[in-house]
């Protein structure tokens, strides 16, 4: 009998869970849906100036003509590739380079206050530098992107690297390993988690110097599609292209997640 | 004396202060032995443990094994953790093969012997497990395992089993006690844990707070052949235990 009531009780717990979930589902599928309808139904109604604001179905009516013209497609893509460039590049180099000071702790006392320093700069600032360096043009735009995640990643998978347990370092030190094994074989798998959280964080902060990129000097890509937009007051332009970066870094977020997860299956590794 | 201790001294510097952690120590393992060193927390016994890894580099005195002064890390020796240190990212057959990936020693002999030493001790059928699947005590065999894979002339146990509660304790000691016993190995065991050093060894060196000095050594050779179970029913288990206790007590 007691098994039974277990039972019974599970059930219930197990269908109040499922009823949660489809709660809250279902409340954040009626928002979106109640925000796009607001806006739609404020817009023709005129209780917002669409001309400013724009509204959902002007959006749907540029973005079919930016489909239909093929432009739709040439500044997604290049946008979508520049960060791809700059989060793989930045996450990359960032490692690179805390292998790097991992390697020789001397090095890393001595660049330490270099890097507090520049992780602290604004990094938008060197936009206008990147141009006179490199003119406007795609490779200006990487610079940023690098500018803007490659500091932050040096100092967390440094400090991922630094955090890995002293008594497998001393294991690994009595079973006669050098320090290249140490890192091949213990630092770096250690520290799986911290790469794919480097990446996590730069998936984000490369959209960030993109569009601050394209912003500065692009004649393609979503940036420039904002800028131009807010220039000729093409209002419906700009919040078009806003709804598509949203879609697009969510994608690539999700991208990030699905790698993690399959990466944690392969290696049995819990973040 | 397959290893001899002789006059082993360490001060750690800091830019405040001059640590005394060992002065003067001097003992010596015989080819076979199994030898216990207790004393007070913060006595340094770890740390004399790390300097015969070649972890750490003495102050002053010099460690023989074999006739041989030790620089360094040694092959010789062979070190097992506090905790068990298995990799989560491998599995148990990986993790016990590290030293000899290291060491380039990956050949047809030394994982067949690895191989035998898994089946002999029941883990066979778990080698491909992952670390994470096995119990708290399976984890320590491992670990001993992984230490034996390099055929090592010495074993090093830091307070191996602190980290398990006190019912894994006692049977992975007595586990671990027979393993060595049974591989003719010769080791040297860091504790706390007086019990634990009484039921295991042939000869109990005790060391005295800060700055750690040997202060006895106690030969149980008495005890000789029984396993650390039967030990603790023994009649001379509680002499040699207040024994050692008074000598802790009045050091600290």
């Amino acid at each position: 009998m007691p098994e039974q009531a277990h039972t019974i009780e599970r059930a219930a717990y197990l269908r109040r869970r499922k009823r949660q979930k489809r709660w809250v589902l279902l409340a954040q599928l009626g928002l979106l849906i109640g925000f796009f309808a607001l806006w739609e139904i404020a817009a023709q109604q005129g209780w917002i100036d669409d001309f400013i604001m724009s509204s959902p179905s002007r959006i749907w009516k540029t973005l079919k003509n930016l489909y239909a013209s093929g432009e739709l497609f040439r500044h997604l893509g290049a946008s979508c590739l520049e960060t791809v460039i700059g989060f793989t590049l930045g996450t990359l180099a960032g490692t690179v380079i805390a292998i790097l000071l991992w390697w020789s702790p001397m090095l890393s006392r001595i660049l330490d206050p270099y890097l507090v320093v520049l992780n602290s700069l604004p990094k938008t600032a060197l936009g206008p530098v990147f141009i006179v360096w490199m003119g406007a043009g795609p490779a200006s735009i990487i610079a940023m992107t690098l500018a803007i995640s490659l500091i932050v990643t040096i100092l967390e998978v440094h400090n991922g690297f630094l955090a890995v347990d002293r008594g497998k370092l001393n294991l690994m030190k009595t079973l006669g390993a050098s320090r290249a094994q140490t890192l091949l074989k213990l630092v770096l798998p250690a520290n799986l988690p911290t790469f794919v959280n480097a990446l996590k964080v730069n998936v984000g902060l490369s959209w960030v110097g993109v569009i601050m990129g394209e912003f500065l000097v692009s004649r393609e890509g979503l940036g420039y599609l904002i800028v131009y937009g807010s220039q000729v007051f093409k209002m419906d332009l700009v919040m078009a292209t806003v709804l598509l970066l949203l879609l697009c870094a969510a994608a690539m977020y999700q991208g990030v997640l699905f790698l993690e997860k399959a990466l944690k299956k392969h290696l049995g590794v819990s973040a | 004396m397959l290893v001899e201790i002789n006059g082993v001294s360490k001060t750690y510097q800091s830019p405040d202060s001059e640590i005394h952690a060992l002065r003067d120590i001097a003992f010596g393992v015989a080819e076979g032995e199994f030898v216990s060193i207790v004393g007070p927390s913060g006595c340094g016994k770890s740390t004399l443990l790390s300097i015969i890894a070649g972890l750490d580099a003495p102050s002053g005195g010099e460690i023989r094994v074999d006739g041989e002064a030790l620089r360094g890390v040694s092959r010789k020796i062979g070190y097992m953790p506090q905790k068990d240190q298995l990799f989560p990212w491998r599995s148990i057959w990986d993790n016990v093969t590290l030293g000899l990936e290291l060491q380039r020693q990956r050949d047809g002999a030394h994982l067949q012997r690895v191989k035998e030493l898994l089946e002999r001790y029941g883990l066979g059928q778990f080698a491909q497990r992952a670390p994470g699947q096995l119990s708290g005590g399976m984890r320590q065999r491992c670990a001993l395992i992984r230490t034996l894979a390099t055929d090592p002339r010495i074993l090093l146990l830091d307070e191996p089993f602190s980290a398990l509660d006190y019912q894994t304790r006692l049977s992975v000691s007595d586990d671990i006690h027979n393993i060595i016993r049974r591989e003719g190995k010769t080791a040297l065991l860091v504790t706390h844990d007086i019990s634990e050093s009484v039921s295991m060894s042939d000869r109990v060196v005790v060391l005295s707070a800060r700055p750690g000095r040997v202060k006895a050594i106690h030969d149980l050779s008495e005890l000789r052949g029984l396993t650390p179970m039967q030990r603790r029913d023994h009649a001379l288990f509680h002499t040699y235990f207040n024994a050692i206790w008074k000598e802790l007590e009045l050091s600290a």
